[in-house]
């Protein structure tokens, strides 16, 4: 059954709505297709007007006016502020602090919200080879702040990811897939618990994971995910059983609002017509 | 043939282009970030079955995982291997997964890290330092990823080696016959790509006068002193595109998943699309109704005043 009454909504429109509303009015955003790209323009739709989307194929200042489906789809340029090209988009706008917020996802996430998005088993003969890094490691690493955006499971958040592809609040030392070939040299570039300050990384980091049953927050001093809201009818109980630790929750819990009619109304009838992203 | 500066024209088939500039065990850019993608001149490498060649991109995206189905590779240096929006590439899974195809050996950066090392290959310099991959694992998968420090301030950076490939092959929407060549819309890595690499073969849908590019030259983004050949191809993009020329054919990235996933439906493919045509002409006098149907819309600029 498709059809969904005005007050109902999928998993998929509450976290676009939740992400949407973690943007500010002028903010800087380094955009990703699917999901970020429809809650930064709900965010355009709604209370953020002003919120500058580039993308890492250096549309800056984009207004697309269909749903990209790739992140170099040709309307993220009609009608742009710039072009420019990716070593500007890397260098000047992420490398130098001018992304303010990144969103970021991945087939595995840790307790620390270090991603993989590179293999499942091990590096040299992979189970699942995966895309890899793409810009995320730099977005992880530069931008002011990162949300990751994931669906709750067990295969999404295990104990302890096979690879880190982008950097969390600790590094959790090598993945087992990468233990063989570790050479001294590399410790520079993260020992068993570094700190990302330690490693010279400029962002604060993923401070929001955005679930299909809760928000977790995270910072640098306490290092691991903390649940700090909970989506309305989801017990802790629950989210606790789709995670492969002792999930950390807040004393106090407060319910999340879920998407208004306008929000619903937007991410529907403009935003993904036809369903491409709103499962 | 190192580019030369005579006014000869640099005007060639891509048949003539591709036997002169890439040879069996070259390292090959063919760049082009989504946009301008050149899948005619990868067509032609197969064509002429080439031989263990190291393909370097950002996103091998169908154009080598098309070139790797067909045998051309031996090694793939990449930063992020999908198809955009839709999966994987199988021909690419299957090699690294030991599923059949391989062997291929793969470098693995970030985007980052392959923008750095064009950066580098560009600026004649042996590396090139960014902030990347620290509390990662890919240094641990890749141990060409090294660190710098910094004299003057003290930070570890880490650092990526020059990238010089043997040939770069860059798609653009005009140029005139010295290789004076215009792009817009989304520039990717296509001029780092060229000033990096000792040979360049630049490949347009339009060739225009000298005139022409003199009248608007902030937008020629690698000039004709870099460039050996020019190759002239309408629609040799697709099924990536060319802003102001046609559209990303979205739906065929959404069908090649089911045409890539096994050996036969690739080699269906190839020998079809590939093999059985001599040529971008034919590509599009086989797939009927195509040109109409990516056809760019109207968005013209207006100008600006150059003089003095």
């Amino acid at each position: 059954m498709e059809e969904t009454k005005t007050n109902a909504y999928t998993q998929s429109e509450m976290m676009a709505a939740i992400a949407a509303r973690e943007l500010r009015d002028g903010e800087v955003v380094f955009v990703g297709i699917g999901l970020p790209n429809l809650a930064c323009n709900l965010a355009r739709a709604t209370h953020a007007p002003n919120l500058l989307l580039i993308y890492e194929s250096g549309a800056v200042g984009a207004v697309p006016d269909r749903l990209p489906v790739s992140i170099g789809d040709p309307a993220l340029v009609t009608g742009s502020l710039m072009v420019v090209s990716m070593a500007d988009i890397f260098q000047c706008f992420l490398q130098n602090g001018k992304i303010q917020v990144g969103f970021l996802g991945g087939a595995q996430i840790d307790r620390w919200g270090n991603i993989n998005t590179t293999v499942v088993g091990a590096y040299g003969k992979p189970k699942v080879r995966l895309p890899g890094a793409g810009g995320a490691s730099a977005i992880a690493i530069s931008a002011q702040r990162t949300l990751i955006i994931s669906k709750l499971s067990k295969r999404n958040f295990p104990e302890k990811v096979d690879f880190v592809t982008s950097p969390g609040m600790r590094y959790p030392g090598p993945g087992p897939s990468v233990q063989a070939t570790s050479a001294p040299y590399h410790e520079v570039f993260g020992k068993t618990g570094s700190r990302r300050s330690e490693l010279g990384m400029t962002g604060a980091g993923p401070v929001r994971v955005i679930t299909d049953k809760c928000v977790l927050e995270l910072d640098e001093n306490v290092g691991e995910m903390t649940v700090s809201a909970l989506y309305p009818g989801v017990r802790l109980e629950e989210v606790k059983a789709e995670v492969g630790w002792d999930l950390k929750a807040r004393r106090e819990l407060p319910l999340v609002e879920p998407p208004t009619a306008r929000e619903l109304t937007l991410l529907r009838e403009k935003l993904d017509p036809k369903k491409l992203y709103l499962k | 043939m190192p580019p030369s500066t005579s006014r000869a024209s640099k005007v060639l088939s891509m048949k003539d282009a591709v036997a002169e500039y890439v040879r069996d065990g070259d390292t090959v850019v063919i760049e082009g970030f989504t946009h301008l993608i050149c899948f005619s001149a990868a067509h032609e490498i197969i064509r002429q079955r080439r031989k263990g060649l190291t393909l370097c991109r950002l996103t091998p995206d169908l154009i080598y995982d098309q070139m790797i189905a067909a045998g051309c590779a031996k090694k793939l240096v990449f930063s992020w291997a999908g198809n955009p929006g839709v999966g994987s590439l199988n021909a690419f899974r299957s090699a690294v997964e030991g599923k059949g195809g391989g062997p291929l050996e793969i470098e693995e950066y970030s985007h980052f890290g392959m923008v750095a090392r064009l950066c580098a290959g560009s600026a004649g310099l042996p590396f090139w330092p960014l902030r990347d991959f620290m509390g990662t694992d890919i240094p641990r998968a890749n141990d060409r990823i090294k660190t710098v420090t910094c004299p003057f301030t003290g930070e570890t950076l880490a650092a990526v080696p020059a990238l010089r490939p043997d040939v770069t092959i860059v798609h653009a929407q005009r140029a005139d016959e010295q290789g004076n060549t215009q792009i817009w819309g989304l520039m990717g890595v296509q001029k780092e790509s060229a000033f990096a690499s000792k040979n360049v073969i630049v490949v347009v849908e339009e060739l225009v006068s000298e005139a022409l590019i003199r009248s608007d030259p902030n937008r020629t983004l690698i000039p004709g002193i870099v460039v050996s050949a020019v190759v002239v191809e309408p629609f040799e993009a697709h099924p990536s595109y060319a802003q102001g020329y046609y559209d990303r054919d979205n739906d065929f990235y959404m069908a090649w998943e089911k045409i890539s996933n096994t050996p036969e439906g690739f080699k269906k493919y190839l020998d079809e699309y590939v093999y059985g045509v001599s040529g971008r002409a034919e590509y599009m006098a086989k797939n009927k109704g195509l040109a109409e149907r990516i056809k760019a819309s109207h968005q013209v600029c207006d100008g600006v005043n150059y003089g003095f």
